[in-house]
C-alpha cells in the first residue's frame, strides 16, 4: 500500500516528516518498505515573474521575456519563450541555465533564432506535473523570484511504502493509516473539505443524506411494497428488492453481498479532473481517467471502501440485480477479456446481463464514458471468501478484490457512499435525487469485547494501567466502557481482525511500543522435551564424514520420478521437478555432474536428508508418505592431494575407497547392518538382521566428461537411534605378546576372501585375534584361474604368553580346514 | 688384552662421526663399523674368544657396550635424517607440506548448529516433524483462517488430498504440544517448502527453525528476552535489536525482530536497504487457539513461539549474494566455509 505524505497531511492538518511517518508507523503499526520522494527532480527549479515581454526580433512566434529570477543573477535576465500564453506581471516556474530537469536533461545555454537565451520558462509537461503542452505553467502564488518552486507550491510529496498484514484492511487507506499516525503522534483526523463542495464534509452520521432507507431485515420480514424495499421471491431464494430514481434493485445473494447500497446520480459531465484530484491519485501512482472514475478511485484510497459507477443509459431495465453468477456465463471485463464465470461467483446483472464480476472487475460495456449522463454507483460490502475464490478462479485482481477479500468496514459504507457523491457532484456536477438505497437484509453492530485488565499484565509480563488501556484503545478507535472489572470494548467496523480479547491485548503492546518493554532474562523450567535422536545421529554422521574429507551438500528434494514409490507433487513448478526423491543419490550425481560442468575433477559429497515414498497401502491421497531419513556420499578424482614428493600423479579412487567409507557409514548409520556384495555383484548392500537392505554402494553412472575419474557412491538409511542404545564397555588391553605368521594361500575360482577368513577364524580358534589381507597375486607359479592371497594373522591368548608349538598346531588345524572345505592350500615356496 | 682395549677406545672416538654423517657416509660409517666382513668393531668382537678366559669378560663388555653405542647412535641419526630436520642437507623449507582432502559441514548446517548451540544454553532441546504434512497441522491448527489472504504467502505443493510439503517448520509445535506436556521448550530445525521458483533470494526448499515455549506464567518480557539474548550471542554482545508489530496467525500479539545492520553497523547500506535493520525473525505470544486446539487450557498456559531462515541468515551474515550457491554444491564454494564460519 502506497501512501502520500500530504494526503496524510491534509487528513491530519499537520505537517508531516516522511522519515518520523516511516519509523511511527514500523514501530507501531506495520512495517515501511520504502520511502521515496518525487518530484525531487525539480529541485533545481525556480518561481520567477516575467517582467515584460518583447517580440523576438526573428521569429513570429517567440517572444523575448525579460524575466525577475530572484537576487543574485545580476538583474533580470533574457529569455526566449515560444508559449502563447506568456503575459508581464505574472509567475512561471523558471529552470536556470545547468538545471537539470525531469529525463536528466541538463539546460545548457544557447542562441535561440539568433538570440541568446538564459534558461527556459517551463509548461506542465516539461515538468512531468501533466500533459499540458500548450503553454507554460501559470503559477499562483506569493512567492518571491527565486523561490525554489517545490517550497513554493505543495508538489513535494513523498510516497510512502507500507508492507499492509493480511489482517489489517483499515491499513488499506489514508484515513486508517492516518489513525494510527494520530494515535501515536497525537493529533486527530478530518476528512479535508472537498474544493467546490459547501463547506467541510460531516466527520460521521448517517444523518447527512436525510436518511438512508434501509431494507428491513429478511429475518424480520419486512413488509414488501412497490418502490419501497422489501423481500420477494426471487430465482435463487429470497431476495430483497428496492428502488432508487426509477432503478431496481434486487438482491438475491445476500449471502455473498451481505449489503449492498445504491445511489443514482442524474446530470453529471464526464471530464477531465481538477488539478487537485488528478494529483492525489497520481501521488499515489494511480493514473488519473476521468472525473468520476477518480471521484471513487479517491474514495478508495481514503476510505478503503472500493466504489463501482457505471453508466444508467447502459443498464437494461434499467435494474441492478445482485446474484450468483449463472455456470459458463460470459462477461468481457474492464481489461478487454472474456470472462467465463462459475456459479460459486456473484455478478452484478441488469434485467439481462453480469455487469459487472462482483467485487472483481466491471465489464466495458457498463463503463463510465465521456457520454455518460446519469450514474449508477455501487457502494457494497462482498463476502471475503467468495471474492477470493473468485479471484483465484479467474486469475484476475484489482484495487478493489484485494480490499474486498481483506474485509472492508460494513459499518462505515454510509459514510464512504456521502462522501463518494459529494465528491462526484462537486467535481462533476449532477444531482442526488433520492437518497441512497440500502439493502441489509441482516444488520449487525459493532462487536463488543471484554478486556480484563490483569488478562494485559498476565500476558505482556508488565503493570499496565487501566486508564492508559483506555487511552490507548480509544485512540485507534476502539470504544471502551467499565463494565464491573472488565472493560467492555466496541471494535470498529474497519478492525475485522480484532476478535477476541488478546487481540485487544496487542493492540496496547503495539500502540505502546514493543520497544517499552523490558527484556532482562528470568528464570524458567526446564522443557519436558528430550533431544531428538535424530539430530544427535545426523551430527555423528556429518562429523564422520566431514573428517573422511567428504563436503556436505544440500540439495533440492525435487526431481524426475526414481522409481515406482516416488511421490507425485499434484502442482509441480517445473517439469524437471515433478516429484519428491525415494533416495539421495541422484541428486547428488546432478550436484557432480555440475561441478564437472566448473572443472572440478576431485569430488566427495555427501548429503543427509530426507528419502519419501509411498508405502503400500498408502498411495497417494490418503495418510502421508512414508519418510526416511537417509546419508549419501559420492566420490570421484585423486585419492589425496597430489604432493611434489611424489609427483604429479595420484592415483584415482576405486571401488576399495568406496567399500571402506560404505562400512564405516553403515556402522554408525545402520550398525545393526551388515555390509555384503550385492545381488549380481553390482556393488555391496547393507543388510539388516531381517534380511531388510537398507543400503547400497557401487559404480554410478554419470554424464561424465573424457576427463573425469570414475564416479562411485553410496547410500544408507540414517536409523535415529544409532546414535543413543548401551554404552560401549573397556575390553582390557593385551599385556601378553603376540604371535604373527603370514599365511599366503591358493585360492581357486569361486572362492572368497571373507569365506577363507571365516574358515580360518572357525578352525584357528580364540586364539587367532586377527587376521588381514595383505596381498593378492595371479602370474607365474599360480595355476590359471586361481589366485594367491596373502594373509596376516595374529595369535595371542589374553591369559598368558603363547608358545609357537600350540601356534602350529592351530595353523595345521586352519589350513586341513581350508583344503577340505574350500580347496584352499598353502602357497608352495 | 691391552691392545685390544686400546682399540676399543679409538674405535669410541669414531662416535663423534656418527652425528656429522650424511645419508651416504652414514651407511659407509656403518659398514666400517658394523659390517660383517672387515668392520672394525666385528673384528674386535671376533677377537674376544681368542683372549685369555679372565680377560674375555672384561673385554667383552667392553665391545658389547661399544656396539650398542654405535647402533644407538646409527638409529638415532638415521632417524633425524628421516624426519629432515633439514641440518645436515640443504632442504627447501618453503616447498608446500603433505596434505590430506578435508571435508566440512554445509555453511547453512553450520549456522543452524550454531542457532540451536545458543538456544540449547537457553535450555531448548531440539524437535522434529515430517516434512510432509496434512493441513490441519500446516494450518488449520495453527489458526489460519480457510481461504484467507494470510495463506497468499504460503504457496504450497500439493501431495494429493489434504496432504502437502509444509510451508513452515510451525506443524511441529502442534505435534509437540500434543505429545509433551508443559513445560515445553525446544527448537525445531528443518526444511520446509513454498511453491517458489528458484531466483537470487527465492528457493522452493529452505531451512526453517522454529522455537516454542509453553509454560505457565511465560510473559512478553520472556519472549523479548530470550531472543534478545539469542541475536546477543549469535552476532555480537553489542548488536541493537529491536521489535515491531507483524501478523502470524498463530502468534498474538505478533512480532518482527531486527537486528542492527551487520554489514554497515546500523549506518544504512545497500545490504539493508539503507534502514540500518536486518529482519531476522518473526515471533509472538502463542495464540491461545493454538493451545486451545491442542487441548490446553489458554487461560493457564502462555507462551512464545519464532521461526526464521537460516539459508537467509547465513546470507545475510556472509555477504552471499544469490541463494542458489547454497544448493549448487560446488566443491569451491564448500571449501569456502569448511572449516567454520568464522
Amino acid at each position: 500500500m502506497i501512501v502520500s505524505r500530504r494526503w496524510l497531511e491534509a487528513l491530519l492538518g499537520r505537517p508531516l516528516d516522511a522519515a518520523a511517518v516511516a519509523e511511527c508507523l514500523t514501530m507501531h503499526t506495520a512495517a515501511v518498505d520504502t520511502v521515496t520522494p518525487i518530484h525531487q527532480d525539480l529541485r533545481d527549479v525556480l518561481v520567477a515573474r516575467v517582467l515584460e515581454v518583447k517580440r523576438h526580433p526573428n521569429a513570429d512566434r517567440l517572444t523575448l521575456c525579460l524575466v525577475d529570477a530572484g537576487p543574485g543573477r545580476g538583474g533580470p535576465v533574457e529569455v526566449v519563450c515560444g508559449a502563447p500564453n506568456v503575459q508581464a506581471g505574472k509567475t512561471y516556474p523558471y529552470a536556470p541555465v545547468g538545471a537539470v530537469l525531469p529525463g536528466g536533461v541538463t539546460l545548457e545555454r544557447k542562441k535561440i533564432r539568433g538570440v541568446e537565451s538564459n534558461g527556459m520558462l517551463c509548461s506542465a509537461r516539461e515538468l512531468g506535473l501533466g500533459e499540458d503542452h500548450a503553454g507554460i505553467l501559470e503559477l499562483e502564488t506569493d512567492a518571491a523570484p527565486g523561490t525554489r518552486l517545490l517550497d513554493a507550491v505543495p508538489l513535494g510529496d513523498h510516497q510512502i511504502a507500507i508492507d499492509v498484514p493480511a489482517n489489517r484492511p483499515d491499513l488499506l487507506c489514508h484515513k486508517g493509516v492516518a489513525r494510527e499516525l494520530a494515535a501515536v503522534l497525537g493529533g486527530t483526523v478530518k476528512l479535508p473539505p472537498i474544493p467546490g463542495a459547501g463547506g467541510a464534509a460531516p466527520a460521521g452520521g448517517d444523518a447527512a443524506l436525510g436518511g438512508l432507507r434501509r431494507a428491513p431485515s429478511a429475518r424480520e420480514g419486512g413488509a414488501a411494497r412497490a418502490a419501497e424495499p422489501g423481500v420477494a421471491a426471487g430465482p435463487s431464494g429470497p431476495a430483497i428488492v428496492g428502488a432508487v430514481d426509477g432503478v431496481e434493485v434486487r438482491l438475491e445473494d445476500p449471502e455473498g453481498a451481505p449489503r449492498y447500497m445504491i445511489a443514482v446520480i442524474r446530470g453529471v459531465t464526464v471530464a477531465p479532473s481538477p488539478r487537485w484530484l488528478a494529483d492525489r491519485l497520481s501521488s499515489v501512482g494511480q493514473r488519473p481517467i476521468n472525473n468520476v472514475v477518480d471521484a471513487t478511485n479517491y474514495v478508495l484510497f481514503e476510505l478503503n471502501q472500493p466504489l463501482h459507477a457505471f453508466d444508467l443509459a447502459k443498464l437494461r431495465g434499467p435494474a441492478v440485480v445482485v446474484r450468483r453468477a449463472r455456470a459458463r456465463e460470459k462477461i468481457v471485463t474492464l481489461d478487454g477479456v472474456e470472462r467465463t464465470l462459475t456459479a460459486e461467483m456473484t455478478a452484478i446483472c441488469d434485467a439481462e446481463r453480469p455487469t459487472i464480476v462482483a467485487g472483481v472487475m466491471g465489464s466495458s460495456e457498463s463503463e463510465v464514458s465521456e457520454g455518460t449522463r446519469d450514474l449508477v454507483l455501487e457502494c457494497a460490502y462482498f463476502q471475503p471468501t467468495r471474492i477470493r475464490r473468485t479471484r483465484r478462479a479467474l486469475e484476475l485482481s484489482s484495487e478493489s478484490s484485494y480490499r474486498f477479500e481483506r474485509g472492508i468496514d460494513l459499518l462505515g459504507m454510509p459514510d464512504a457512499l456521502r462522501r463518494a457523491v459529494e465528491l462526484i457532484t462537486a467535481v462533476a456536477g449532477g444531482e442526488l435525487r433520492e437518497p441512497p438505497l440500502d439493502l441489509w437484509p441482516q444488520p449487525v453492530q459493532e462487536k463488543t469485547i471484554f478486556l480484563r485488565p490483569e488478562g494485559v499484565s498476565r500476558l505482556l509480563g508488565i503493570a499496565v494501567e487501566r486508564s492508559e488501556i483506555e487511552r490507548l484503545l480509544s485512540s485507534v478507535g476502539f470504544f471502551v466502557a467499565p463494565k464491573d472489572d472488565r472493560l467492555a470494548v466496541q471494535v470498529p467496523g474497519w478492525r475485522p481482525d480484532v476478535t477476541r480479547e488478546v487481540d485487544l491485548v496487542e493492540e496496547v503492546a503495539r500502540l505502546r511500543g514493543y520497544d517499552a518493554f523490558p527484556d532482562e532474562l528470568r528464570p524458567y523450567r526446564p522443557g519436558t522435551v528430550p533431544d531428538a535422536p535424530v539430530e544427535r545421529a545426523k551430527s555423528h554422521m556429518r562429523e564422520q564424514l566431514a573428517r573422511a574429507g567428504f563436503f556436505e551438500a544440500r540439495t533440492v528434494p525435487l526431481g524426475p520420478p526414481d522409481g515406482p514409490e516416488a511421490v507425485a507433487v499434484v502442482n509441480p513448478i517445473s517439469s524437471e521437478e515433478t516429484h519428491l526423491r525415494t533416495r539421495l543419490l541422484p541428486g547428488l550425481v546432478r550436484r557432480v555432474e555440475h561441478n564437472w560442468a566448473n572443472r572440478n575433477r576431485d569430488i566427495r559429497l555427501f548429503e543427509i536428508g530426507t528419502a519419501f515414498r509411498w508405502t503400500a497401502g498408502e498411495t497417494g491421497g490418503k495418510g502421508l508418505p512414508e519418510e526416511r531419513t537417509r546419508v549419501a556420499a559420492v566420490l570421484t578424482g585423486a585419492r589425496h592431494p597430489p604432493h611434489w614428493r611424489e609427483g604429479a600423479k595420484v592415483p584415482d579412487m576405486d571401488l576399495w575407497d568406496l567399500k571402506h567409507h560404505f562400512e564405516l557409514a553403515v556402522g554408525l548409520a545402520c550398525p545393526a547392518a551388515r555390509v555384503q556384495v550385492a545381488a549380481g555383484k553390482t556393488g555391496w548392500e547393507a543388510v539388516t538382521a531381517t534380511g531388510e537392505a537398507v543400503g547400497w554402494a557401487g559404480a554410478l553412472q554419470a554424464d561424465a566428461p573424457v576427463w573425469a575419474a570414475p564416479l562411485f557412491g553410496l547410500e544408507v538409511d540414517l536409523a535415529a537411534e544409532s546414535g543413543v542404545g548401551a554404552p560401549l564397555a573397556y575390553r582390557p588391553l593385551p599385556v601378553h605378546p603376540p604371535v604373527e605368521r603370514d599365511l599366503a594361500l591358493v585360492l581357486p575360482a569361486g572362492v572368497t576372501a571373507v569365506a577363507v577368513a571365516d574358515v580360518l577364524r572357525r578352525a584357528a580358534g580364540a586364539l587367532l585375534e586377527r587376521v588381514e589381507v595383505f596381498d593378492e597375486y595371479q602370474g607365474p607359479g599360480i595355476p590359471t584361474g586361481h589366485r594367491s592371497v596373502a594373509w596376516h594373522c595374529t595369535f595371542r591368548d589374553p591369559a598368558r604368553t603363547l608358545r609357537e608349538q600350540e601356534v602350529e598346531q592351530a595353523l595345521e588345524r586352519a589350513l586341513r580346514s581350508l583344503e577340505d572345505e574350500l580347496g584352499v592350500r598353502r602357497r608352495a615356496g | 688384552m691391552r691392545d685390544l682395549l686400546a682399540a676399543i677406545d679409538a674405535l669410541r672416538e669414531r662416535l663423534q662421526e656418527v652425528p656429522q654423517a650424511d645419508d651416504r657416509r652414514l651407511q659407509d660409517l656403518k659398514t666400517e663399523v658394523l659390517g660383517r666382513k672387515g668392520g672394525a668393531l666385528t673384528k674386535i668382537l671376533a677377537a674376544v674368544p681368542k683372549l685369555a678366559p679372565a680377560e674375555r669378560k672384561a673385554a667383552g663388555a667392553a665391545a658389547n657396550a661399544l656396539k650398542r653405542e654405535f647402533e644407538e647412535a646409527f638409529a638415532a641419526h638415521e632417524r633425524t635424517l628421516k624426519a629432515g630436520a633439514g641440518v645436515a642437507r640443504e632442504l627447501d623449507l618453503t616447498m608446500p607440506g603433505r596434505a590430506q582432502w578435508r571435508g566440512g559441514l554445509h555453511l547453512v548446517t553450520q549456522v543452524v548448529d550454531e542457532i540451536c548451540e545458543i538456544f540449547h544454553e537457553l535450555g531448548f532441546t531440539r524437535a522434529v516433524g515430517p516434512e510432509a504434512e496434512t493441513e490441519r497441522y500446516n494450518f488449520t491448527a495453527l489458526n489460519f483462517p480457510k481461504d484467507h489472504p494470510a495463506m497468499d504467502a504460503q504457496d504450497s505443493f500439493y501431495l494429493g488430498g489434504d496432504v502437502l510439503l509444509r510451508t513452515h517448520t510451525s506443524p511441529v509445535q502442534i505435534r509437540t504440544l500434543e505429545r509433551y506436556p508443559p513445560p515445553i521448550r525446544v527448537v525445531i530445525p528443518g526444511q520446509v517448502y513454498r511453491r517458489d521458483p528458484f531466483d537470487a533470494s527465492h528457493s522452493p526448499v529452505f531451512e526453517q527453525i522454529e522455537g516454542l515455549a509453553v509454560d505457565e506464567g511465560i510473559t512478553f518480557v520472556d519472549f523479548k528476552a530470550t531472543l534478545t539474548a539469542f541475536a546477543r550471542r549469535f552476532f555480537t554482545a553489542d548488536t541493537r535489536v529491536r521489535f515491531r508489530p507483524s501478523f502470524f496467525p498463530f502468534t498474538e500479539p505478533s512480532a518482527e525482530m531486527d537486528v542492527q545492520c551487520q554489514i554497515c553497523k546500523g549506518t544504512g547500506c545497500a545490504t539493508c536497504k539503507q534502514t540500518g535493520w536486518m529482519e531476522i525473525l518473526g515471533s509472538g505470544m502463542v495464540h491461545p487457539a493454538v493451545l486451545e486446539n491442542c487441548g490446553l487450557d489458554s487461560e493457564r498456559y502462555t507462551g512464545f513461539a519464532w521461526g526464521m531462515g537460516p539459508h537467509r541468515i547465513a546470507m545475510t551474515r556472509h555477504g552471499i549474494p544469490d541463494i542458489r550457491l547454497l544448493f549448487e554444491s560446488d566443491m569451491r564454494f564448500l571449501a569456502q566455509f569448511a572449516g567454520g564460519t568464522r
